[in-house]
């Protein structure tokens, strides 16, 4: 896995990750639009006051999802973290004998490393989206939380391929997606359960909403007998009438689609007279430490995210560190905010810190996630939790000198006078020398404004 | 700025107490220590009936937020939102206060201009500058494609990710080097800065301007 710096300075994997943000960032603008679009800020309003009432009125959400999802037959199973999860989908294939799953993209199993758990008990998970299939080939985790092998070209396709299939060299798109067709239309048919994630949690109608545009998310909730789908419990809206916001949103944002090719709304095991359908049908609401972030009245908007990516393909630093950099699956500007509160602010302190605050990520997010805003108040809690630790004392001195100097004038104009009369002699080190690694220092002027104010206003 | 203010018939002061408006030590997680610096910011431009500031970024520190800083301390919010209106950025002056557009300047040469993102994202400076630009004599603009995009500085950012902060710079200076300028103007200096230094670390010919500079040009 490429380091940061590695990331920065390999120029195939700028050019990929570049090439295909771009092709992401232009087909949304062209579907956000004035022209072809004009209710898109409104509705982002909207979607965001949706959001913001539905996460304060989880339990009531949690409650109303449930009691429908069980009248359609369903089972609704509360898991407070990975261990749970896997516990129940262990117990559940043991009773019904299963072997094998089929996947469908999911980034709530990713996060809880679902694959992996599963595989210690001999039970094969397969992904079944494309992208997903060659990462799992490639044990690697996702680059991007739309486009998950956002980072691989054509070429590192094939290589993976003939690795690990054994196939000869195919570094065609279309001929590579046949090759993972031929594969997986084998494993849909003899996979016992299928899982899934869901893109929205419907709690008026208990419907779970799965968005995706290759159709093996429908594949996997209706050709094995048994379908799972594992949803973090902020996936919930109120009402199915809401989706009118949020599909429109999604798509748009993700990929600038008004509308995936496939939407499915999967409501219970088939029943009597459909043709189509699983058996069975559970959904694994998860907590795995989202309810510790309702606790902050400003931050708990980091649950109103619904995985469109926007955020990541517009942001520069993601552009240029990739995806593999960030510590958690979810990479990019919301990653950057909810993984500190997931994880504590002292497991990655410098997480927060890596972002200019440009601030195109809040501009792009169709829930209006304050990015930015909240990015700062982590910063705030990573200072206090080292002040508590004992640790960054060189810094915060530092912070210390600075506030004390800006409040007191003539300590800071005669302290600029040392600074620049030694400037030209400084040795480069510290911060000087993190400047010059990559960039000249400015040349100082010949004489201060002050000074120059003050010679002005005495003629 | 003092000269294109003076020009339009302003008296221009400049208190000599004034330092910094706190944002480095916010953006780094020092709220303590950001709350003295513009709590004396507040005490220093008390006075004043306007506050022309020539930076996008330090504009918005202090107009929006100022609000988060002080939040919970009733008599400086009060204090801070009563500056608030007071404060504005030197483009948007000209504009809107001073409503100039044509400040009789002559630049010779072709420009491209960088939006800086406080600028554009928070004070939803787009145009101004622009206009601005436009009835500067001798002087074309041709827009860059990653006109929005950051330049990478972000205060500490810069010296806590110097690759990361480079590279974004880079980009930045490609998408400049394309619309043949000699010269990028912006109305944040720190944006400027570190433009400045990475062109000159790559030996470009490109100079980087403020909007003041452009404007009291003759």
């Amino acid at each position: 896995m490429a380091t940061i710096k590695e990331t920065v300075a390999d120029p195939r994997l700028q050019l990929a990750i570049y090439s295909a943000t771009q092709r992401l960032i232009d087909h949304r603008a062209g579907a956000v639009g004035f022209k072809v679009f004009p209710e898109y800020q409104d509705l982002r309003t909207l979607a965001h006051d949706i959001k913001k009432h539905t996460i304060e009125h989880l339990d009531y959400y949690l409650e109303q999802l449930e009691a429908n999802v069980v009248a359609h037959g369903g089972q609704v199973i509360f898991c407070e973290d990975a261990e749970q999860v896997t516990d129940f989908v262990l117990n559940l294939a043991k009773q019904r004998n299963a072997r094998l799953i089929v996947k469908s993209k999911s980034m709530t199993t990713e996060e809880i490393h679902f694959n992996e758990r599963l595989e210690h008990h001999q039970l094969e998970a397969v992904e079944t989206d494309l992208g997903e299939y060659i990462l799992q080939l490639a044990h690697q985790r996702p680059y991007h939380i739309v486009a998950p092998a956002l980072h691989l070209t054509r070429y590192d396709v094939a290589d993976i391929f003939t690795k690990s299939l054994g196939v000869k060299k195919e570094v065609v798109i279309e001929e590579q997606t046949k090759i993972a067709r031929s594969v997986l239309r084998d494993k849909f048919l003899q996979a016992d359960i299928g899982v899934t994630g869901a893109n929205f949690l419907v709690a008026d109608s208990g419907a779970v909403v799965v968005v995706e545009n290759e159709g093996n998310a429908r594949l996997s909730s209706s050709a094995p007998k048994i379908h799972i789908a594992v949803a973090g419990i902020e996936k919930l809206i109120p009402r199915a009438q809401d989706l009118a916001v949020f599909l429109n949103l999604l798509g748009r944002s993700a990929t600038g689609q008004p509308l995936t090719v496939y939407t499915s709304f999967l409501s219970g095991p088939r029943r009597e007279g459909e043709v189509d359908g699983p058996d069975e049908f559970y959904l694994i609401l998860l907590d795995n430490g989202r309810t510790k972030l309702l606790a902050d009245p400003d931050k708990r908007q980091s649950l109103y995210c619904i995985r469109c990516g926007a955020c990541l393909n517009h942001c520069p630093v993601y552009r240029k560190i990739g995806g593999h950099n960030y510590p958690w699956v979810y990479s990019g500007p919301i990653g950057a905010i909810i993984t500190p509160q997931f994880h504590g602010v002292s497991k990655d302190p410098w997480l927060p810190f890596a972002s200019s605050l440009c601030g195109a990520c809040a501009e792009v997010c169709p829930v209006k996630i304050e990015i930015p805003k909240l990015l700062l108040k982590l910063r705030a809690e990573v200072v206090e939790a080292k002040q508590r630790e004992g640790a960054g004392g060189l810094e915060r001195l530092a912070f210390r000198m600075f506030s004390w100097m800006m409040t007191h004038p003539r300590v800071y104009l005669m302290l600029a006078c040392i600074g620049s009369a030694l400037a030209p002699i400084t040795p480069k080190i510290g911060p000087l020398r993190k400047w010059t690694s990559q960039r000249s220092l400015p040349p100082l002027a010949s004489t201060s404004f002050h000074k120059w104010w003050a010679e002005r206003s005495s003629k | 700025m003092t000269e294109v203010l003076e020009r339009l018939g302003y008296q221009v002061d400049f208190p000599a107490a004034q330092t910094c408006c706190g944002q480095p030590a916010f953006n780094s997680g020092y709220t303590g220590d950001a709350r003295r610096v513009a709590r004396h910011f507040l005490d220093v431009f008390n006075t004043a009936d306007y506050v022309v500031v020539p930076s996008g970024s330090c504009t918005s520190m202090i107009t929006h937020h100022y609000e988060d800083i002080f939040q919970g301390d009733a008599k400086m919010l009060e204090s801070a939102h009563r500056m608030a209106p007071r404060v504005w950025e030197f483009s948007r002056f000209l504009l809107e206060v001073a409503k100039a557009e044509d400040v009789g300047a002559r630049f010779d040469g072709i420009v491209t201009y960088h939006d800086s993102c406080h600028a554009l994202r928070e004070l939803r400076i787009k145009q101004g500058p622009r206009r601005l630009l436009a009835k500067v004599q001798g002087l074309t603009l041709n827009e860059m494609e990653a006109a929005e995009e950051c330049c990478g500085f972000g205060g500490t950012f810069s010296i806590k990710f110097p690759e990361v902060s480079g590279g974004m710079a880079r980009t930045k200076i490609d998408s400049i080097v394309k619309t043949k300028a000699g010269t990028v103007v912006s109305i944040d200096s720190s944006c400027l800065m570190q433009l400045q230094g990475v062109i000159d670390r790559s030996g470009l010919p490109i100079r980087t301007m403020h909007l003041a500079e452009i404007l009291a040009s003759k």
